[in-house]
């Protein structure tokens, strides 16, 4: 029961904060206020990270810049996912957090409201001219405040196997009824054959169709949050799909299994709603039809709209505990906008830069190696990461996620109602949120 | 399923048939149980064979060819997991030895102690303190793992090999173990001898009660053995430098690389499978000084 006591107590901090963090003019005061203004001496620092090869990135910086500067930056390599937000989170109330952390965007609210992210605007310099609006605002949750650079981005694309296409007759959907259409056509001329599946097993890129769609799922008023993840955006989405399911037009298989892996690599499944980075996972996945597949545009709600969602992408953020802010965001802000760093990530960890003008130079002026077939895939893929719509997370996007893998895992299996599903995850959303004693207005 | 019923017929029909003077089948009785050991056997090494079959494939062949038709990557496989940043993978194998090991003899050393302590010695409290241990037993270890990261934080002990090891060290299953252990296997009558003779206790420990106590010291031992090697969560939340990490962990790292980088299936499927050699071996040399329980177990009248 003593804990109990405690666990409330330390959420009623973390509302405060985020109540603090809202209000933005409060925050510019604690930035600048301990340690970090004079920074003399050699520095290192620590950084949790689970990209690829970011030690040969770092290296530059140790070797070049950081040596100018005395700032040695060490890399502790971690595993993606929620898990490494609990760890963070953990650690920063032992007070023994690294320096730098790689976040993923949806994970930011989270991290400020437990007050385990420093405020770096005045340490990034010119930072937020190197990228798109709508990214950039992710970094700062809508306050002046600056929590992280952006570091890469997951804007949504539609792939299907063009030769298949061919072959069926098919024309790539660019509205979602079009879509709906081609997955029955599809079905009618192979029926062992589906266009794609709807699986619950990354929220993700339920989170980005959504969002492609309009929909907000946390917004604030005063200091109280909205929760609207059962909108009416998301419900079009949610009963869209839903209604393929049902019907059979689509599989209603998880992905990333070996099952949907050999259904990719065998054709039985021809299309993949998914992001830019597609082409690593389908590399492993299909790896017999490289070279037989095509991006195109994720197909839009109406003919005169021209939007996309994101799903994934990731930011490099400062810690409150970092002894070494200034140096730390120096850092963070050279290894997201420097060119070289920048190609360096690009050709030793396959990431797409955030960074609007890395997006078209280097590694990226040609196609990757599984999308040999299309020159111009990194061309178009620049001009859709532009029509990406604004995301909006709150700070418990993580019972969100899980609710979801529940409650449409469980739907898509049953072919069962997938509002239904929706408003449970609002519900349990909304409840974790007055639990952990933040305001809701209903 | 299926089989298991028609199965079932014959030996039903036998029992109804005993009337026929026939001494109870051995073959007959067993049968069943047999069939239901022989399932779970299946259902225990299904999985292994899995492990073993999937490492022999190349990546090309993982996902496309039949579940159980050996591939031909196997030395790829194995020359890709010894390249893979220099050989990290062996260094992760070499601190899941070190844990355990260390870990596992350090741990059965004090559950020995403390087990032939709470065993042999009267003393005020006893009861109470070995109820505290009981209920240390109904904890699970994961509960326990975020409060012991926070005093080894205190401590200033975080990412380092002492912030893995000493919290497996006092194991309460093992103290329990070994108590229920050393009062069924020491018999008073053989300590009272010793301190007639004038051996010193810890005498009478080291040369009578301990070689009794081997057979559950080395169950002890196999318990914390495993359940170091297995442990994840408590090197996931003490340890952050990779260099460090054990097995368990490396291997999460290479499946969560973020998406933009293909996941390293083969990879962590050689791994898995290189990570349960030492685990067979070790119960392969062990489990004979089990044997030792039928000798020891004369002692007694």
């Amino acid at each position: 029961m003593p804990n109990t006591k405690r666990r409330r107590l330390f959420v009623r901090s973390a509302a405060a904060t985020i109540a603090v963090a809202l209000g933005a003019t409060a925050l510019t005061a604690c930035g600048s206020s301990d340690e970090d203004s004079a920074e003399s001496g050699p520095v290192s620092l620590t950084y949790w990270t689970w990209t690829p090869g970011m030690d040969k990135v770092v290296d530059l910086w140790n070797k070049g810049q950081g040596k100018k500067d005395q700032i040695t930056v060490t890399v502790k390599k971690q595993a993606s996912g929620d898990t490494l937000v609990t760890k963070i989170l953990t650690a920063h109330k032992a007070g023994k957090a690294p320096d730098l952390v790689q976040a993923e965007y949806q994970a930011l609210p989270t991290l400020v409201s437990n007050d385990a992210l420093a405020d770096i605007a005045k340490n990034v310099g010119d930072a937020k001219a190197k990228f798109a609006d709508g990214v950039w605002q992710q970094t700062t949750l809508g306050t002046d405040a600056v929590y992280a650079v952006p570091q890469d981005i997951g804007p949504m694309m539609f792939y299907y196997r063009a030769d298949l296409f061919k072959k069926y007759g098919l024309t790539v959907p660019t509205t979602w009824e079009q879509f709906a259409a081609t997955a029955r056509t599809l079905k009618e001329k192979a029926p062992d054959t589906d266009l794609t599946t709807f699986s619950a097993n990354d929220s993700g890129l339920f989170a980005g169709l959504a969002q492609q769609a309009g929909a907000k799922w946390w917004t604030t008023s005063g200091d109280k949050w909205n929760v609207g993840i059962d909108d009416a955006a998301t419900k079009k989405v949610a009963d869209f799909w839903g209604g393929l399911v049902k019907e059979g037009a689509i599989d209603n298989q998880p992905m990333y299994t070996p099952a949907w892996n050999k259904a990719l690599n065998t054709g039985k499944q021809i299309a993949w709603v998914s992001a830019v980075w597609a082409p690593g996972t389908l590399t492993t996945a299909a790896p017999d039809t490289k070279g037989k597949w095509a991006m195109a545009p994720l197909p839009q709600w109406s003919n005169s709209e021209n939007v996309t969602g994101s799903w994934g992408g990731s930011s490099t953020a400062v810690t409150t505990d970092s002894k070494h802010k200034e140096a730390a965001a120096k850092f963070a802000a050279w290894l997201n906008t420097d060119g070289d760093a920048l190609n360096a990530l690009a050709k030793e960890s396959g990431i797409y830069p955030a960074s609007t003008s890395a997006q078209l130079s280097g590694a990226f002026t040609t196609p990757p190696d599984y999308f040999s077939n299309q020159a111009d895939f990194y061309t178009t893929a620049a001009k859709i990461a532009k029509t990406t719509a604004p995301s909006a997370w709150g700070p418990n996007v993580n019972v969100a996620y899980t609710t979801f893998k529940d409650a449409f895992g469980a739907a898509a299996k049953d072919k069962s109602d997938f509002s239904a599903a929706l408003a449970k995850m609002q519900a349990d959303t909304v409840a974790d949120l007055k639990k952990q004693g933040f305001e809701v207005s209903e | 399923m299926s089989s298991l019923a028609v199965r079932k017929a014959p030996s039903a029909a036998g029992a109804t048939g005993a009337s026929h003077n026939r001494p109870p089948l051995r073959g007959r009785i067993a049968l069943v149980p047999t069939i239901g050991l022989l399932l779970g056997a299946l259902y225990c090494l299904l999985p292994v064979a899995w492990v073993v079959i999937a490492s022999t494939k190349s990546g090309s062949e993982l996902f496309s060819t039949f579940t159980f038709l050996p591939g031909s990557g196997f030395t790829d496989n194995l020359h890709d997991l010894n390249a893979y940043r220099d050989g990290i993978y062996w260094q992760w194998m070499a601190n899941s030895a070190l844990y355990a090991v260390l870990g596992a003899l350090l741990s059965t050393c004090v559950s020995a102690f403390s087990g032939y302590a709470l065993a042999t010695y009267r003393f005020r409290g006893r009861e109470t303190l070995f109820n505290v241990l009981l209920a240390g037993v109904l904890m699970p270890p994961i509960i326990l793992a975020i409060p012991q990261y926070l005093l080894m934080a205190k401590a200033d002990l975080t990412d380092s090999y002492w912030s893995v090891l000493l919290p497996q060290v006092l194991s309460p299953y093992g103290v329990y173990l070994a108590r229920i252990y050393a009062a069924a296997a020491v018999p008073s009558d053989v300590v009272e001898a010793g301190r007639m003779d004038g051996a010193s206790e810890w005498r009478i420990f080291t040369r009578v009660a301990l070689p009794m106590m081997v057979p559950g010291m080395v169950t002890v031992f196999l318990f914390q053995f495993v359940a170091i090697w297995n442990n994840f969560l408590l090197p996931y939340i003490m340890l952050s430098d990779d260099e460090k990490f054990p097995l368990t962990l490396g291997l999460f790292t290479l499946l969560e690389q973020g998406a933009n980088t293909p996941a390293l299936y083969t990879l962590v499927i050689t791994g898995a499978f290189l990570a349960v050699i030492p685990l067979v071996a070790l119960f392969l040399v062990i489990q004979r000084f089990w044997s030792l329980d039928l000798l020891s177990g004369a002692v007694k009248s």
